[in-house]
């Protein structure tokens, strides 16, 4: 057995001032799903493509006298064999216990969890919670990614169970694949742009659709004298990202109760740098171009525009592939990842603002201490929507702006 | 149980919103599943339970709860837990494996091949 074949263990995850303290038991728990996730991903996922070729191709063509025409089809004879539904049951049934078992660690000690956040949170202006920002109808529709509450879920009034839940789960999902602070995104966007464009110091970075701000927190790292402000739409989880950072001791980011849809309460090219993670996905068609026509107007001449985003799917890519990128839209609650299909995010971006030749796409990896973590390869055999690579859009925008 | 005006204990439970995939035809056995695929889980909490006390007790020949709970295995038990728990997985998911494989092999009935070898 090669050690890159076995996840780091639950106790490799560091406990910051504000992270859940897990019993011996719980971090058995997430020890285990780590390993059914990885088993589940790597062992039997590819049986998924094997059974559509023996079994469910076959079925199709019987039964209609040609081949699937669209991912939806696919999907239709999927469900169909035995072998996928089994699959698909124990995928959603390993994501549901990594919510309970979260969920279980994080309420149990709510009420210390709570105290500490008032004590890092109370009287910071640091922290701006705004009770007037609504709960946008696409985060409200269903619980993404099957997190019971989702980001703006509370127990009792001001409490930070979400938050709480989100990270001390966080790890299991991805098999650490994040880092020990689940920071490896945040962490590789640093390195990146230094590496692009080395010396570059932007005064105000905006990253937006923060949750627990742990890719806000290595942006304010990497960059100690610039002003991060980091927004979102739901309050619970905004205490804890504020109480978070502040156990980390990153003390320069704002972090800002705001829609993006509405950025008003900033002027135009207010930031030289505006960063989404894993946030497009979670919008909905109307939503999206509001937001990137926000964002490109509060974007400063000269200034950079990044959006990290699951490994996309094309329709030149064959059905299959299509249809497996697919599956978390319908069993893990993520219905704009399928929908957002639809949009090419490259011309939403040019309709925002951007010139085309302003435009340019990447791809990420996660930043990690590789001695502990594994590290992510992009285009490997990957665990769809949680692998730790990311395909990123970007755009500088031009110091002459139109 | 230290905070009483939360049952955390039921509410660790909660639902998401969105309504779940139904994923067999018998809704029993979607609820067997989601039982039998904790209990699993449990089994293999015990079983690194067990091997934590066995490491303390190597280490030390006595051991408090608590130094159960602040166990933290360096890199290389760390490394033989996780295979433990490797192999656990893939010893409960032995069928599911063995169904892909039959799907590979294209295996055929046992009676027809009783007729062939009477035959032949």
């Amino acid at each position: 057995m090669k050690r890159e074949d076995i996840p780091p263990p639950y106790t490799a995850v560091t406990q910051h001032g504000m992270f859940p303290t897990p019993r011996h038991d719980e971090a058995a728990r997430f020890n285990f799903l780590t390993h059914l996730n990885k088993y589940l991903a790597g062992t039997l996922g590819p049986g998924n493509k094997v059974a559509y070729e023996k079994q469910a191709l076959p079925a199709f063509a019987a039964e209609h006298g040609r081949e699937p025409k669209d991912r939806f089809e696919v999907r239709d004879a999927m469900n169909k064999l035995p072998y996928h539904r089994f699959w698909s049951a124990l995928k959603r049934n390993s994501m549901e216990m990594r919510q309970q078992n979260g969920r279980a660690i994080a309420l149990r000690q709510l009420d210390r969890l709570d105290a500490q956040a008032r004590q890092y949170n109370e009287g910071r202006d640091t922290l701006e919670l705004n009770p007037d920002i609504a709960i946008p109808h696409y985060q409200a529709v269903v619980d993404i990614h099957c997190m019971p509450g989702s980001y703006h879920g509370e127990e009792r009034p001001g409490d930070v169970s979400a938050g709480a839940n989100y990270d001390c789960g966080f790890f299991a999902t991805v098999g650490g694949g994040m880092g020990a602070l689940n920071d490896g995104g945040g962490v590789a966007l640093v390195e990146w742009v230094k590496r692009e464009r080395p010396g570059w110091q932007p005064r105000r970075i905006l990253d937006v659709g923060c949750t627990i701000g742990h890719n806000a927190v290595p942006l304010a790292q990497g960059f100690p004298d610039a002003e991060v402000i980091a927004i979102d739409t739901a309050a619970p989880s905004l205490r804890y990202a504020h109480a978070r950072a502040q156990a980390l001791g990153v003390h320069n980011i704002r972090f800002v109760q705001a829609n993006a849809e509405d950025l008003s309460r900033w002027p135009d090219a207010h930031f030289d740098w505006v960063q989404t993670t894993m946030f497009l996905h979670e919008l909905s068609g109307k939503a999206l171009p509001r937001i990137l026509h926000e964002l490109y107007r509060v974007l400063a001449p000269g200034g950079l525009e990044l959006h990290l985003e699951q490994p996309e799917y094309s329709d030149a890519m064959p059905l299959y592939e299509q249809f497996i990128r697919d599956w978390d839209a319908f069993n893990n609650n993520e219905p704009f990842w399928s929908a957002m299909h639809a949009l090419d995010v490259r011309e939403e971006l040019i309709a925002s603002g951007f010139d085309e030749d302003d435009l340019f796409t990447t791809g990420v990896t996660a930043v990690v201490d590789e001695a502990i973590f594994p590290k992510a390869k992009l285009g490997g055999a990957e665990d769809h929507g949680r692998a730790a690579a990311w395909h990123a859009y970007g755009a500088w925008k031009k110091d002459t702006a139109k | 149980m230290s905070d009483e005006t939360i049952d955390w204990m039921l509410r660790a439970n909660a639902k998401a919103k969105g309504l779940r995939p139904a994923y067999f035809d018998d809704p029993a056995l979607d609820r067997m599943l989601s039982m039998l695929t904790a209990l699993v889980g449990e089994v293999s909490v015990l079983r690194e339970r067990l091997d934590t006390v066995e490491r303390l007790l190597d280490a030390s020949g006595t051991i408090s709860r608590a130094d159960i709970e602040s166990y933290a295995p360096d890199r290389d038990a760390a490394f033989e837990r996780g295979c433990l728990t490797r192999e656990y997985v893939a010893r409960i998911m032995r069928g599911a494996q063995q169904d892909l494989d039959a799907i590979k092999a294209d295996d055929r009935p046992i009676e027809e091949i009783r007729q062939e070898l009477l035959e032949s």
